[in-house]
């Protein structure tokens, strides 16, 4: 692999680790480090990882039970009196349930709240679509003053979660359940409204976040094979969107793809869109979850039935590349 | 003003002519608006002067004191009532309530909590208040500073909200008696009354139920309120609730009990029983100056 910054990716020793792993570790460190931090949780303790704070920290652990508007709303109050409040449920609950009280006591108040939306996206798996959380960057995103992140492995959410402990703003991370490639290490930069170019290239630009980002660079490494130079760029943050970064990549490459296990309406491909076509409009493909539901099934199904896999970018790739030359 | 204000006791007759001068400019103030909330914060300012001018430790020159008890109105509708209160408080000149729900003013329709000083938090979606309430108890348990209070107004109306009652449980289950919640029950709600709406009753036995201590009294009697606080400080064993019975928009004949007045300011729309709306700022303010022993704050 040609990156800066990351593992090889062809190899066959890649770790595999749930992303929500390493939030659970960064939340301790973050304990560590600031006494202000405090967490709260749905009654979901370890699937969401946050058992690992709880246990370390008892004293500035809060358990309010199955009720994820309470959830939000009491961290609003641990904020105003200087807390740092972790929050977390599945994405599914939280923001799908409590948007508003997210909205109006942490966003419109401008306190440092953080929702922690573990098992989004399609790797929520048999669960199916009522826990597959595929609406949460749209909502999210539109929210002033808020900060999205999501991470692409589980090294990136440790570091995600100890800058958000850092960061004064409302907060949001988006964590996957299922086991997901370790591509990133403990020297790859992170920073809250950084995008990361992983793998740089001359022709197409694929711009990823969260479990995507794996099968953008295994698509990079194809279309590497089939002659075409494409640039994958990690964008961990939503928003604030690294805008800089991606317009540069455009303009050297001339045409973008995005990638993510989301709704395709108002995520991370929107973002983009909504950069490229105000300043330097060409030809986009967004890949998502086509204003569907998911459904049940294992990570790897799902992802071949929504068409995400490295193959299906490779293939968008590979037409973009056609279109943009032809044009 | 206000600061130790437990040092500093005034006669309740002063605590109800801060009262009478509060709903007089509630009554301006949203006639200027045109547009807002009459009933509620009328019916409040009896209570809102208790809190103000008696019971709280506070300081309007200093808002953010670390030391000083915290108000938070869950009922955000309610802005009139809070902000003239602030006012008179001195918190911020009484000129500017002239400014409510204008462009560019720091009262806005419901209240913001970055914009005006002595604001604790953004408030207007009905239910989150009392969850607030909760954090900020938490918050000084884990500092292990117990000696502030929390005052959390809640609409009752506003108890038709799930919120409510997930905070209900989490207050009694960590014990957080340092917040004293009041409900302002005044049995109006937009739609009518709140037993027409979504009955509510019995009302203290759900939140005895829920693990609380219940108060009743007379929310309109300065004197009941200023003693239920007293004795909500003393209860350590439970959280504590005082159903405040109010009568909304106290104070103006033709508003009392009568719900249209819930989300409407004098001056827009003629009402039955009511002045012709170019007269009710009128007959409003003669009414409140002329008050004089109708509101029965003091036991004779």
């Amino acid at each position: 692999m040609r990156d800066l910054h990351i593992v090889d990716i062809s190899s066959n020793d890649i770790v595999y680790e749930p992303i929500r792993k390493g939030f659970g570790r960064g939340l301790v460190e973050a304990g560590r480090q600031n006494d202000q931090v405090v967490a709260l949780c749905a009654d979901l303790t370890e699937s969401t990882q946050i058992h690992l704070f709880a246990k370390e920290f008892p004293e500035r652990y809060i358990e309010v039970g199955i009720a994820e508007q309470n959830l939000v709303t009491v961290a609003a109050g641990l904020a105003a009196m200087g807390k740092i409040p972790f929050t977390s449920s599945y994405a599914a609950f939280s923001p799908g349930r409590n948007w508003e009280q997210y909205k109006t006591t942490a966003c419109i108040n401008n306190q440092p709240v953080k929702i922690v939306g573990s098992h989004a996206g399609l790797y929520t798996g048999p669960d199916g679509a009522t826990h597959q959380m595929l609406e949460d960057i749209a909502l999210m995103r539109v929210l002033p003053n808020n900060v999205v992140i999501v991470p692409c492995d589980s090294i990136e959410a440790y570091k995600a979660t100890l800058a958000l402990s850092q960061d004064k703003r409302p907060g949001y991370i988006r964590l996957a359940r299922d086991n997901s490639a370790v591509m990133t290490t403990d020297d790859t930069p992170f920073q809250i409204g950084k995008a990361q170019v992983f793998s740089p290239g001359q022709d197409v630009t694929i711009i990823a976040c969260g479990t995507m980002v794996y099968q953008a660079l295994l698509a990079a490494e194809m279309l590497y094979h089939d002659g075409i130079d494409a640039e994958v760029i990690n964008v961990a943050t939503i928003k604030p969107l690294d805008t800089d970064t991606i317009l540069a990549s455009a303009k050297k490459t001339g045409c973008v793809i995005t990638v993510e296990e989301a709704q395709i309406n108002g995520g991370l491909g929107s973002a983009v869109a909504e950069v490229l076509s105000e300043n330097y409009p060409l030809p986009l493909v967004r890949m998502g979850v086509r204003d569907r539901f998911g459904e049940s099934g294992t990570p790897a199904e799902l992802l071949e039935h929504f068409g995400l896999t490295a193959k299906h970018i490779a293939l968008q790739a590979h037409s973009i590349v056609k279109k943009s030359v032809d044009s | 003003m206000g600061k130790n204000a437990t040092a500093n006791k005034r006669p309740i007759k002063e605590l109800e002519l801060i009262a009478t001068k509060i709903r007089e400019d509630i009554i301006i103030s949203l006639e200027k608006a045109g547009s807002g909330h009459s009933a509620g914060p009328l019916g409040l300012a009896d209570i809102f002067t208790a809190l103000y001018f008696d019971v709280m430790k506070h300081d309007p020159s200093k808002p953010l004191w670390d030391e000083r008890d915290i108000l938070l109105l869950s009922n955000g509708h309610c802005a009139p009532v809070l902000y003239t209160t602030l006012a008179h408080s001195g918190y911020f000149e009484k000129a500017e309530l002239s400014t409510l729900r204008k462009f560019g003013s720091r009262l806005q329709g419901h209240p913001e909590r970055e914009r005006l000083p002595g604001i604790e938090t953004t408030s207007g979606p009905l239910g989150c208040g009392l969850s607030q309430a909760a954090g900020m108890a938490l918050a000084m348990k884990i500092n292990k500073n117990h000696h502030r209070w929390i005052y959390c107004i809640l609409g009752d109306g506003e108890q038709n909200e799930g919120n409510i009652w997930e905070a209900a449980m989490l207050i009694n289950k960590y014990n957080l008696h340092n917040i004293i919640a009041i409900t302002d029950r005044n049995n109006i709600q937009i739609d009518g009354t709140t037993e027409y709406v979504m009955p509510l009753e019995d009302l203290g036995a759900k939140w005895e139920a829920f693990g609380w201590h219940v108060i009743d009294i007379d929310g309109n009697n300065i004197d009941a309120i200023i003693d239920a606080c007293a004795m909500a400080r003393s209860i350590v064993e439970k959280p504590v609730m005082i159903l405040a019975h109010t009568i909304p928009g106290k104070g103006v004949d033709f508003m009392e009990g009568d719900y249209h007045w819930h989300g409407m300011p004098v001056g827009i729309a003629d009402i039955a029983g009511a002045p012709p709306k170019n007269e009710q700022a009128k007959v409003a303010l003669h009414e409140l100056r002329t008050l004089e022993g109708k509101i029965r704050s003091e036991h004779q």
